[in-house]
């Protein structure tokens, strides 16, 4: 079973601050890790592996810098990754990033399975996985949860649908989107990162991929940033303080006044 | 490509056994408002196997001017290669300005897959759509980098432009009396195949789903640990309230992913939500703010919480809890 993983590097979302004068995001000294969701999918794909045999790859495509956020999936188990990082795949909105990931995947060649995080948590759109599925033009099962059977042939898996789960069978090529609960993250072993420090791992650009320069970065990307604003969010909130049985009992009755008003009660 | 060659609004209904899903109404909103911009006309593609025309009346009802069903065994339910065959199908026929689909996990399947094939542009999770009157481009604002900003996306040079839209952040278009419109019901012109077999359905139990519930009781970090539940369990309960969390007590693994509201998992809209011990990260603001009445308990006075909420009390949610209730309970009787 050769499993291809796509990862993402992204800022640490919880440490994202915001020029209050500018309204953009100050990415200077904020933490970049693997995007969260995608340590489900590096897992599943190491478990399948343990199972059946064969070999993980992890790619990203991102500028240099994203070296690290492969070497650290190395680090957990994964055999080899490659790194798609070029000048002119800047400013990629989904569509593009999806082309030259797919592009990336039939170079690496000879796959069954891919599977994804189900959305990075910078982007938020969760479109590239069933992008690059629709580029490959190979079917994917998104929101999967579970994986419940899995042989040489085909797996089972379990898709968190809005009314509960359905359980859908496929053989490969396949493109699972996985979300949090189809495993527990395993950490990096000390015999992982010594083998991610050493490890050669390969760059591809705009020639090596060979795709039509028109359909790169910016320039291929169908969307455009309009603009970026930031959210309002204040109403006026009737504050009390809770603190002993007279002021919580106070405040309690607050809460059922206010339900009442509300017809909530 | 021509811009000028493409018309219209279509939105994608969804349906389940037959039957029309409610955000195919909340989508009949959205395209409702942007017919009045752009003077054109808004129809409706939903795909199935066996609808009832009462079923495919109703969106007619609700302000459509068009409803194509592609009708096919294959289409019985979402399997993305049929679905997306029959989708591009459409895109082919029609050339259609503008699809919007629900951000649901058919959705946020479907619309990407689509949108490749199609080379069209696709903003996810949208929140807020108008149209530029001068060029057509749809302008669509989406909450991004976990909510701290809102991005507004055009896409200039390509047609379709396809959008999906968070379930909930709109209420379903209401059935008109007297509207007339067309339905038409069509076979797909190709063999639809899928690789993936859907195996069976299994269905949630009953418990309330956080997106259809009118209260919503959300526990944050605040609950220290999965011991501490059961307490805030009985409140909902008590109140009739469905169980939600933040994203921290998901990933403690207190409460499976289904109850967790924000960016990263539900958007809510009861008319009641009730946070104990949720902080309010941004990302989670954006799964709830929209709310009608909002309380929140929480420790910190500095919450973020506050800031969204009409009522906050600063305290130990494990003490203001039981005496809120007994209030409650009191209440009830005295009513």
């Amino acid at each position: 079973m050769r499993i291809i993983v796509p990862i993402k590097q992204v800022p640490e979302t919880k440490s994202v601050r915001m020029d209050e004068s500018t309204g953009t995001v100050i990415r200077e000294g904020v933490e970049s890790i693997i995007n969260p969701l995608d340590l489900y999918a590096i897992e599943l794909a190491l478990q399948i592996k343990e199972k059946l045999g064969g070999e993980v790859v992890a790619l990203t495509m991102g500028p240099p810098k994203a070296l690290e956020a492969l070497k650290e999936a190395v680090a957990m188990g994964v055999d080899e990754a490659r790194l798609v990082s070029d000048r002119v795949f800047g400013g990629s909105d989904t569509w593009a990033t999806s082309d030259a990931l797919s592009e990336a995947i039939r170079k690496i060649g000879n796959f069954d399975l891919i599977i994804c995080g189900e959305r990075a948590t910078d982007g938020d759109t969760g479109q590239v996985g069933p992008g690059i599925a629709a580029f490959l033009d190979i079917p994917v099962l998104s929101y999967v949860n579970k994986l419940a059977e899995i042989n040489d042939d085909e797996c089972v898996v379990h898709r968190l649908i809005e009314r509960g789960e359905d359980v859908s069978s496929c053989g490969y090529p396949l493109l699972l989107t996985v979300v949090k609960e189809v495993s527990d993250p395993r950490l990096p072993t000390l015999r992982g990162k010594k083998k991610a420090k050493n490890l050669d791992i390969p760059v591809w650009g705009e020639k090596d991929l060979g795709l039509d320069a028109s359909l790169l970065g910016l320039k291929g990307s169908p969307t455009r940033v309009a603009k970026i604003f930031r959210p309002k969010v204040t109403r006026e909130c009737e504050m009390t303080v809770a603190n002993d049985h007279t002021s919580i009992e106070a405040a309690c009755a607050n809460v059922a006044e206010f339900l009442t008003r509300r017809n909530l009660i | 490509m021509n811009k000028n060659d493409y018309k219209d609004i279509w939105i994608v209904a969804e349906q389940w056994e037959g039957e029309i899903q409610e955000i195919s109404f909340e989508l009949l909103t959205r395209g409702i408002a942007l017919r009045e911009q752009r003077s054109c006309a808004l129809n409706v593609m939903v795909f199935g196997d066996d609808i009832s025309e009462r079923e495919l009346r109703g969106l007619l009802a609700r302000g459509a001017d068009k409803v194509l069903f592609v009708k096919d065994p294959a289409l019985k339910y979402f399997l993305v290669e049929p679905y997306a065959a029959a989708m591009l199908d459409i895109v082919e026929k029609y050339s259609p300005e503008t699809i919007l689909a629900g951000a649901t996990s058919t959705g946020r399947t479907l619309m990407p897959y689509v949108a490749v094939k199609a080379h069209a542009g696709l903003t996810a999770d949208c929140t807020s759509l108008e149209y530029d009157s001068e060029t057509g481009d749809l302008l669509q604002t989406r909450p991004a980098i976990g909510g701290n900003i809102m991005a507004t996306i055009k896409t200039p040079g390509h047609r379709p432009q396809m959008a999906t839209v968070r379930p909930k952040s709109t209420s379903p278009a209401p059935i008109l009396k007297k509207r007339g419109g067309e339905i038409v019901v069509e076979t797909t012109t190709f063999t639809p195949i899928s690789k993936i077999k859907k195996m069976k359905h299994i269905p949630n139990e009953d418990e309330i789903s956080i997106q259809d519930a009118e209260k919503v009781v959300v526990v944050g970090r605040g609950l220290k640990k999965a011991e501490n539940l059961p307490v805030v369990r009985a409140f909902a309960d008590e109140i009739g309230a469905a169980l939600g969390a933040s994203r921290d007590v998901v990933d403690r693994g207190w409460l499976s992913y289904p109850h967790q509201v924000g960016l990263s998992g539900k958007t809510i809209t009861p008319k009641l939500y009730i946070g104990l011990g949720v902080s309010g990260a941004i990302q989670h603001l954006a799964g709830m703010r929209t709310t009608e009445n909002i309380i929140a308990v929480n420790i910190d006075p500095d919450a973020q919480i506050f800031k969204v909420a009409d009522i906050g009390i600063v305290g130990d949610m494990f003490e203001v809890l039981p005496e809120l209730a007994e209030t409650l309970r009191k209440h009830e009787v005295k009513q």
